[in-house]
């Protein structure tokens, strides 16, 4: 027994240390935020708060724009979240409750774009988003997303771990699929459609290479890019205002993250099971 | 699993056609493109272009640049996934001790999920920065001399590397925490009666029986080093100094959207995408077979 809570305490200290190390950077950029100039260039640094935490954020907010970047990839974020969530759904139906030509090669068709990160496509993605006009709009940035091979998947998985006499009780009460899909499947679907949700909203909030490369509107950029774009000139920088910026941004995901965060991982403790 | 089906032909082609319609026009339209404008030159800021087949290649297998830019990223990738998962499954195994408070560490070690590449770039730029910045200021008085983190090549790199590690923690411990969780303790206690110790109950037992997830975290974690990583090296060192963290995305971004050379920027996506087909080749194949499922 004594040996026992000897090695709880070890374990508590040992996570104490790794965990305030993890916090460290965060701790920091927050304490940064509230300083002044004079008190961020002071040497040696200064750890704590400090007396302009009011001006920092206001000055980030408004002067750096990024209220009005948090409010586009928030837009934006929704918009693809709830698109790619009911196209995917409705590709899971598709795929688990029917039978049609082609099935084999339309879900390698789906598979394949496992491969087929924005990145890769850059240039070309450019060009054909330039081509149809639509660079500096929610259009260029949401569109392409709209679709996941990792959404279909998700929602096949669950859709094929529920009994099928469901089905079977379905068709005997005269209901047609699309009647299935609202009234048996999506209130039994939360747990991935929240997953999902988490994920597609980081992934947009996150966004950087595609907005920075499409957008050249300052008023349509979205906060990664904003971000960005206070560092660039690095000698007339104001730290305290650009960590406030960071803390900002970070503020959005991290509230998703927490609301969805069971239902993430059950979401993905039924994907892990097959 | 036999699953009962609907009747209809024409409904699932409808309830597929807006996933299948925005992958063919968003997703392969694109990459048959990029492989199209990698057999031409682009000059005069991408105005004018003609064909010469396989000549963008050529230039960049000759190019001590790219392969440098190509070693680079095999040097990050290395660190941050050993490095990474090293420390992550290090972490995931103390949090998942049965301890008093084990939630709340579950939280505060995994919260870095939400963070972004950018923003971690912005926080590690600042705490780095010669002169006012705390670790700059930490390693002046441990070796008595200014360390110039941004100016060094091998400790911008360094750098990059510890960035990049600090932001995927998160990621990692809570797909580690979900795998530990999943083992079922009666095989370690079986161990242990078998007279196993705690090295070996921990290759024997936790490690293999983590290793699907750590086989889909080492892909997860290949992919961030290739791309994700872009914004981190954009905001902290663009690449410098002298190309020390010149990676190979950033070098593809640089020539195609700086320097307007479309067509060498699509040979170089072209061969980002051979090896990321060549990854997934590999976890489709291994998955299933070398990997241990169950427990």
């Amino acid at each position: 027994m004594r040996r026992k809570t000897r090695e709880e305490l070890l374990t508590h200290a040992a996570l104490i240390v790794i965990t305030f190390l993890v916090m460290a950077p965060v701790l920091f950029a927050l304490s940064k935020s509230t300083q002044t100039r004079a008190q961020v260039f002071h040497y040696p640094p200064i750890f704590g708060p400090g007396t302009a935490i009011v001006q920092n954020y206001v000055t980030a907010w408004k002067a750096a724009n990024l209220g009005i970047y948090m409010k586009n990839t928030l837009i934006v974020a929704a918009i693809v979240m709830f698109f790619k969530t009911a196209f995917s759904m409705f590709a899971g139906l598709g795929i688990v409750y029917f039978d049609f030509p082609l099935k084999e090669p339309i879900f390698y068709f789906i598979l394949f774009t496992l491969m087929m990160p924005t990145e890769i496509m850059i240039v070309a993605l450019f060009q054909l988003v330039s081509n149809l006009g639509w660079s500096n709009s929610y259009l260029a940035l949401t569109v392409p997303f709209l679709a996941s091979a990792t959404g279909v998947f998700l929602f096949r998985q669950h859709f094929s771990s529920i009994p099928s006499q469901l089905v079977d009780a379905a068709r005997v009460d005269g209901a047609g699929p699309i009647r299935f899909l609202f009234n048996i499947l999506l209130p039994m679907s939360w747990n991935t459609i929240g997953a999902l949700a988490l994920i597609q909203f980081i992934y947009m909030w996150n966004q950087y290479l595609w907005p920075l490369v499409i957008i050249r509107e300052e008023r349509l950029q979205l906060i990664q890019v904003g971000l960005r774009s206070m560092t660039a000139v690095q000698d007339v920088t104001n730290w305290g205002v650009v960590m406030a910026g960071a803390i900002l941004a970070m503020i959005p995901p991290m509230i998703v993250f927490m609301l969805l965060r069971e239902q993430f991982t059950k979401g993905f403790a039924l994907g892990q099971e097959k | 699993m036999y699953t009962a089906k609907f009747k209809g032909k024409t409904l699932p082609f409808i309830l597929l056609s807006p996933t299948l319609v925005i992958l063919a026009v968003f997703l392969y339209y694109p990459v048959i493109q990029t492989f199209r404008l990698s057999a031409y030159r682009t000059a005069f800021l991408g105005m004018k272009k003609h064909f010469i087949g396989l000549g963008n290649y050529v230039e960049l297998l000759h190019s001590t640049e790219y392969w440098h830019t190509v070693w680079v990223t095999i040097v990050i990738t290395a660190l941050v996934v050993i490095l990474g998962m090293g420390i992550s499954l290090f972490i995931a195994i103390l949090a998942n001790k049965p301890i008093k408070g084990a939630p709340i560490y579950h939280l505060l070690l995994i919260w870095p999920y939400a963070l972004s590449p950018a923003v971690a770039g912005v926080v590690f730029l600042f705490m780095f920065s010669p002169g006012f910045g705390p670790v700059s200021y930490i390693t002046a008085q441990l070796t008595g001399k200014d360390v110039n983190w941004l100016g060094d090549p091998n400790l911008a790199l360094i750098l990059i590397v510890i960035a990049s590690i600090w932001k995927n923690l998160g990621y990692n411990i809570v797909f580690y925490l979900a795998g530990l969780q999943n083992i079922n303790t009666e095989v370690l206690e079986a161990a242990e009666i078998d007279g196993a110790g705690a090295w070996r109950k921990f290759w024997s037992v936790t490690f293999a029986l983590l290793s699907p997830m750590t086989f889909f975290l080492l892909i997860t974690n290949i992919t961030y080093s290739f791309f994700d990583i872009f914004g981190m090296v954009d905001i902290v060192t663009k690449g410098g100094p002298q190309d020390a963290t010149n990676v190979m995305i950033y070098h593809l971004y640089r020539n195609g959207f700086e320097y307007y050379k479309t067509g060498m920027a699509a040979a170089e996506s072209v061969i980002l995408f051979a090896l990321v087909v060549g990854l997934t080749l590999i976890q489709f194949r291994t998955s299933g077979k070398h990997v241990h499922y169950g427990g």
